[in-house]
């Protein structure tokens, strides 16, 4: 990758095909030669683990500067050094530029080398596209097109390996499959560091394994589907549900805890069937936890909230609305308490702040405080994906949660008879179900029953995260954006939409129409958001907040 | 771009038409001759007398699923008819044939497979398009109903339609 650093960084002249081009220092032939427009086909070369050069997908000419008996490179008419050329191809993905190397990926050997490894790796591959889920983003495939001579010339049988192999919980292997280029060995060990992969036996029978008295349940064991390049390791939860190609790709954050993974969601009529993670080198590098991506399953859930009720009567929006504006209305500022949640975009929480000085129950209010223990990885231990969001619209405190434990006194001594929550309950935050059940009033947005939702008076049904676009800061200060891949179900509305309507109700109109509105007004309001809008976001995302917070304390939050 | 229809140059024999009315008549008068002396056939009794004995080899009727002759379903819902189908009639539901099955080998298969014959255009990409010669467009032309969702065809009406398809390729025989 070419850098932009400040610091001198050698440039190296290469000529690619003919044309010559500057690269820095370290640069991958393989990657130089993208750089320059020439894609070289890989299989086992990956940028983020080690190169071991083992399936020769990648054979280029090469060739260094002609030196004269006096070491000095001969120039050719042109100015430029004249090449001398390796007589045998070489592999780009091992090797860095050196000053004036030639590369040719282009010429007769190079094409010749690659339909030749081509035809060496299908020879013992199987016929199964047809059933193989990863038909449609499968590099043998879209190689064999571009590269492949279109038909077999092998008689013999072909070897039989294991196939619908379980690797472990998550993971399936068809052996037959793989083309042994290691990617996934390298991964566990040099990424998940869980050495669990291995080949085993000699020549073509040569096959992919896990050390016999392990399985590959790594919390990471899903990346390796993910770089495996063939169908040969499928995701065991997604296998034979959906073809690719039919999914919807939805470029949005995952919202499983402080990190802020980049994903895509493949989705297809209003159905997600896959979670995969996207390249964002601040955030995530390419990489994504099992546990993180395979926890969309609740957004579908039958029990999902679909319709505004008071006190468990089905009503329309605007008699729910109205009714809450009432209750609220109708007491005094002290007895209402706010329970927001990390897990709120920064445009809702923004209305969270709106409503609360509406009601005027400043340092009434906090977030739920959510602790894990970090991995070491990707995982954070702060599992609210937008706590410092929350911190930056200061509706919690440097210390998330630490106002609970008066709220819950508060609650126990009668001092606060109406409670309202933005989709956390009550019940975690300290309460029981009791005090619930003594409360004059609980307004509740939230996707799925829980404890509190059958003690609320008004029960709102909002959207889930992957039915919203927002933005949220992860722990590092990066705002993120997030995207709609699926719609909400029934009459569940976006949660900024019940937001505003409820701040109209309570206080008059505020003229925000769409989420950009709300956005606007939060780059006004707010100074980390100054000059932002969601488009400049971008799909990586800014940072906003530069020193690094550090991550809440585990386990000391009031409870 | 403007284009300049040249007129006919029309012979007087043209411009008084009478001779084509002659000749328009002469073949009424022979058609009638015919009916009369019962060389003709004007209605067919549709649909007590069909047309199907002389329908050509390459008639496209509705699509149909076919069974090789060991009663294998030749569809793993690979879902490419699916993809392929101009008016997306075509919706599948893929499952993983279970281990237990005497075919557990083939590992998918189709669990719900539904034709919207109201949708179908009768075009044949489907059957060309399977990778596994799965689906045919037989000889049923007739397909009809009185609600919308008898005339979505599913699994087992496909199945029953497309019947069993012999002499078909075998890659998942054993031998292979
Ligand atoms: S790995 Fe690729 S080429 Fe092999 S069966 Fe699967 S989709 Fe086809
Ligand atoms: S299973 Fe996939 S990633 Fe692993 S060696 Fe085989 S082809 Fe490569
Ligand atoms: S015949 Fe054409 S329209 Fe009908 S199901 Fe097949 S592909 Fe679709
Ligand atoms: S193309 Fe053939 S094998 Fe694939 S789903 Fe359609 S009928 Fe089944
Ligand atoms: S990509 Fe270079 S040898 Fe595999």
């Amino acid at each position: 990758m070419s850098t932009e650093t400040a610091a001198p960084v050698q440039m190296l002249n290469v000529q690619v095909d003919g044309v010559w081009h500057q690269f820095p220092k370290g640069t991958r032939v393989i990657e130089a030669c993208s750089q320059a427009g020439k894609y070289v086909p890989r299989y086992c070369y990956h940028p983020k683990l080690s190169s071991p050069g083992n399936c020769r997908m990648c054979l280029v000419e090469m060739g260094m500067p002609k030196m004269t008996p006096d070491r000095k490179p001969v120039v050719g008419a042109d100015g430029k050094p004249e090449i001398a050329w390796i007589p045998r191809p070489q592999i780009s993905c091992a090797q860095d530029v050196a000053e004036g190397m030639g590369i040719r990926t282009d010429s007769p050997m190079a094409k010749e080398c690659r339909q030749g490894v081509m035809e060496f790796l299908l020879i013992n591959h199987p016929l199964d596209c047809p059933i193989c889920d990863q038909a449609g983003e499968c590099r043998l495939q879209e190689f064999s097109v571009e590269y492949g001579q279109g038909e077999s010339r092998f008689l013999e049988h072909k070897v039989k390996k294991p196939k619908n192999v379980e690797l472990g919980p998550r993971v399936t292997l068809d052996a037959e499959r793989c083309i042994l280029c290691t990617r996934c060995i390298r991964f566990m060990k040099e990424v998940a560091h869980d050495d669990v992969l291995g080949i085993v036996d000699r020549g073509s029978y040569n096959s992919i394994a896990c050390h016999p008295e392990r399985v590959l349940d790594n919390n990471y064991s899903l990346n390796t589907v993910d770089i495996c390049p063939v169908g040969a390791l499928t995701s065991t939860d997604f296998r034979f549900k959906m073809r690719v190609w039919f999914l919807k790709e939805t470029k949005t954050v995952d919202v499983n805890c402080g990190t802020g993974s980049n994903i895509t969601i493949g989705s297809r009529e209003n159905k997600i069937y896959r979670i995969t993670p996207r390249e964002n080198n601040d955030v995530n590098g390419v990489w994504l936890p099992d546990s993180h991506r395979l926890n969309f399953k609740y957004v579908a859930d039958a029990h999902r909230l679909h319709q505004p009720t008071v006190k468990g009567q089905p009503v329309e929006w605007r008699t729910a609305i109205a009714i809450a504006a009432e209750v609220l209305k109708s007491k005094p500022s002290e007895q209402i308490w706010l329970l927001a949640s990390g897990r709120q975009t920064n445009e809702e929480l923004f209305l969270t702040t709106r409503l609360v000085n509406a009601l005027n129950i400043k340092k009434q209010h906090d977030i739920l405080p959510r602790n894990g223990t970090a991995d070491g990885l990707l995982i954070a231990a702060d599992r609210n994906p937008n706590t410092n969001g929350a911190k930056v619209l200061g509706l919690t405190t440097s210390k998330p949660g630490g106002r609970l434990k008066k709220f819950v006194e508060g609650v126990r001594a009668g001092t606060i008879k109406v409670v309202i929550t933005m989709g956390e309950d009550l019940t975690k935050a300290g309460l029981t179900e009791e005090d619930l059940a003594k409360l004059d009033a609980i307004i509740a947005l939230d996707i799925l029953p829980n404890k509190t939702t059958p003690h609320a008076t008004v029960l709102l049904p909002a959207s889930a995260w992957v039915e919203k676009r927002g933005s949220m800061i992860n722990l590092k200060g990066r705002l993120q954006r997030l995207n709609r891949a699926v719609n909400a179900p029934g009459e569940a509305h976006d949660d900024w939409e019940i937001l505003r309507d409820l701040i109209q109700a309570v206080s008059g109109s505020n003229g925000l129409y769409m989420i950009e509105d709300v956005f606007k007004s939060l780059a006004a309001e707010v100074k980390e958001f100054a000059g932002l809008n969601l488009s400049k976001i971008g799909d990586l995302g800014v940072q906003v907040i530069q020193e690094k917070t550090p991550e809440p304390e585990p386990a000391e939050a009031a409870k | 771009m403007a284009y300049v229809v040249p007129r006919p140059n029309l012979t007087w024999k043209e411009k008084i038409y009478l001779p084509s009315i002659v000749a328009g008549l002469a073949i009424t008068i022979k058609h009638l001759k015919r009916m009369l002396k019962g060389e003709t056939k004007v209605v067919m009794q549709y649909p007590e007398e069909k047309w199907d004995a002389h329908m050509p080899e390459h008639y496209r009727g509705a699509p149909t699923l076919v069974k090789d002759e060991h009663d294998r379903e030749r569809c793993v819902a690979c879902q490419l008819c699916e993809f392929i189908c101009p008016p997306r009639a075509i919706t599948i539901t893929p499952e993983e044939i279970p281990a237990e099955s005497k075919f557990a080998k083939v590992e998918k298969r189709p669990k719900e497979f539904e034709i919207d014959m109201i949708r179908c255009i009768y075009c044949g990409l489907c059957e060309e398009v399977c990778p596994e010669q799965a689906i045919f467009l037989r000889k049923d032309y007739a397909i009809t109903g009185t609600t919308r969702a008898e005339m979505k065809h599913d699994k087992a009406k496909l199945y029953e339609l497309g019947g069993v398809m012999k002499g078909l390729v075998h890659k998942w025989n054993p031998k292979k």
